[in-house]
This record gives structure tokens, sequence and C-alpha cells, in this order.
């Protein structure tokens, strides 16, 4: 039986190449205003592997969702034009989005999840704007599925899923039964780039929209940020003529 | 960059190619917005390019250029990917490069 559906979960990320990124001056958070915002990269990896597997006839649909404000589904919409066949916007704005964190997230995509009975749930491994690699290993405890994370080959056997894992020390191979939770790594595959004709046919496939609360999700945030600092800002070195020199000088310094 | 192209302001009410090359232009105009050296940069040489061959009538010429032009969409696609690619790959994976470049190693 071949599995139905794949979940796909985006994350709306700052541009990847932003030249400037800025504290903002209470130190509460990065400036996000007027700050060009796109997919995250390693949900496009994500969307790009689902796709793949629907060509190759495992799956029969893939479903892009995104948790936040309406700009997100700019991003549910370029994955619609990569090739899902539906997407789900769960709508989160304000005070709740800013205080949206992984735990939030997974929640609103387990329940998802659940609800819609996929068979799999496939998201970039972590999100470059928060950096937390956190959401896909949640969403798997939640739903108590098997998780294969890291991955940069996946390959489907009948019931369960072959995942070859990106680990420290190489690469780990390892065979997980299906439902199960997926995390894509930079070289899982190369993402396909959404042309224009893409684009114009995505716009007629359907885009649900509901809310947190509709799944039963509560968004309440156990995570408080106290203060966000810029990294300090990188001196300029300091030539010395002699060792001796240089020796006397990492001693002021207290280094040594 | 290299851009072909054929009559976008035809006269040649008869020329079926003319929807094609339109969708040429606008498929590549969407494309280069996000081109490295800007969005009009990109549109100036654009039109340039297509203006040149505005009084090309042979089809079999005009499925050429179109072809070019395809060619092209698939070029931009692959840059604008190794770009994100290589901005990754330095972000995350800094020990892997400075591996390959055997920066960091311990001489023996």
């Amino acid at each position: 039986m071949s599995p139905a559906s794949v979940f796909v979960c985006l994350s709306l990320t700052l541009l990847s190449d932003y030249p400037v990124i800025r504290v903002k001056p209470d130190n509460s958070g990065v400036v996000t205003d007027g700050v060009k915002h796109s997919m995250n990269p390693f949900c496009e990896i994500a969307v790009e592997e689902a796709v793949k597997l629907k060509e190759k006839k495992f799956i029969k649909e893939v479903v892009a969702v995104s948790c936040g404000p309406t700009q997100v589904t700019e991003t549910i919409r370029t994955a619609l034009a990569m090739g899902c066949d539906r997407g789900i916007h769960v709508e989160v704005s304000g005070k709740d989005y800013e205080a949206m964190g992984p735990l939030q997230i997974a929640k609103i995509f387990a329940a998802l999840a659940k609800k819609e009975e996929a068979s799999l749930v496939i998201l970039g491994k972590q999100a470059i704007d928060d950096d937390c690699n956190q959401t896909g290993q949640m969403t798997a405890a939640l739903l108590d599925w098997p998780q294969g994370t890291f991955a940069s080959e996946v390959t489907i056997d009948g019931e369960k899923v072959k995942v070859v894992r990106e680990i420290d020390g190489g690469l780990e191979t390892i065979k997980i039964s299906m439902p199960a939770v997926l995390t894509a790594d930079l070289r899982l595959n190369t993402p396909r780039y959404a042309t224009l004709p893409n684009i114009m046919k995505a716009k007629k496939k359907k885009i649900a929209n509901m809310k947190p609360a509709d799944l039963g999700v509560d968004m309440v945030s156990r995570v408080e940020v106290l203060r966000v600092d810029e990294p300090p800002t990188r001196l300029a070195g300091v030539k010395v003529e002699t060792v001796d020199d240089l020796v006397a000088k990492l001693k002021a310094n207290g280094t040594i | 960059m290299v851009v072909k192209a054929d009559t976008v302001s035809g006269s040649d009410m008869a020329n079926p190619l003319r929807k094609e090359v339109r969708q040429l232009y606008k498929n590549l105009l969407y494309l280069g917005r996000e081109y490295p050296q800007g969005a009009d940069y990109f549109r100036e040489r654009l039109n340039s390019a297509f203006m040149k061959n505005k009084y090309v009538t042979d089809p079999k010429e005009i499925r050429k250029l179109v072809d070019c032009g395809e060619d092209v969409i698939k070029e931009l696609g692959t840059m604008y990917y190794l770009r994100e690619y290589s901005i990754m790959k330095k972000r995350f994976y800094e020990e892997e490069l400075l591996g390959l470049l055997n920066i960091g190693r311990p001489t023996d």
C-alpha cells in the first residue's frame, strides 16, 4: 500500500544572504520589519524531496503546511509552484507569532498530521533565523513516530523508509517504519526553482486556512527571551615586530 | 549574459511563435528579479537582446532562439541554487570547508 499523503512543513525566515541584520535598540530581538523574507532553504530541500517522492509514485499527495501571519501564504504558494498539491495555512499573528517557537509549531504540525492521517512529515532540519533544530524532533516525539533527521538520502521500501543520515562521524543508515518524521539536510537534493508558468498553475491550487485553536493547540510559550545582543565586533589585529614583543603583549593582555 | 529572442512587437499576426516568445520574455523577466547585478540591469540586457532580434521572421530561426532562451532559464536556476548552496555551506559546514582547504589542521 503506497503511503497516501506527505506533509511538508515550511518555515518563513529572513533571506539567507541578507547583508545586515540589526538588533533592536531594546535588545528584545532582531529587526524584521522591511527585511526580505523567503522560504527557509532547508524547507525548500524538504519540499523538493516530497515532490520527488510523488514523481516517483511512492506517494499520492503532497501537502504544504506553514504557521504564521499572512506573509506565510507566499511560502506556501512557492511550495505549490514546486509541485505540492495543496496547502494549509495555520494563522498565527501578532504577539502569538513573536512568541511562537519550535514547541508550539511542533504541536500544530503533530495535530495536523494526526488529523489528516499523513504517512510522512518532512521538514527542513533547522530554520536559519533561529538555528533551533528542534521542530522535527519535537513533532516526532509528540506523535510518537520514528524520526530520520539530517537526512541526506531517503528511499521508500514498502512500509519502511531507509534514511542515510549525516552525523559527525560520517553517514549513518537507518530503516524506520512509517508513519515517520524526516528532516532534510543540505545534501538531500537540489531544489528546483519555481518558474513563472508553475507559479501561475499554482494559483489554482487550494490553500486551506485555520487557527491553532481549531487544532486544540495552546500557543503559550514556555520560553522567555531575556536579551539579544550583537556578537562583539572584531577588533583590528595588532602587528608586532619580534617574538618577545608578542609574548609581552599576550602577558599584558592576560592571555598567558 | 547571452540572450536571444524574437519580435515582441511583431506586426506579423500569423506567426504562431509569438505566444511562446512572449511567454519566454515574461519567464526571463521573472527570473531576473533576483539577478546578482540587479533586476534593472537584467531587464535592460533582456530588452536589448529581444530588440536585437526584432525582425527575425524565419520560424526555424525563431525556434532556435527560443530554445536558447530556455537554456538561459535553466542556467539562471542553477546559478541561483549554487549561490544559495554556497551560503549555506559557509554558514553551517565551515569545518568541512576548512578541512578541504587543509586549514586548522595540526601539521605533523
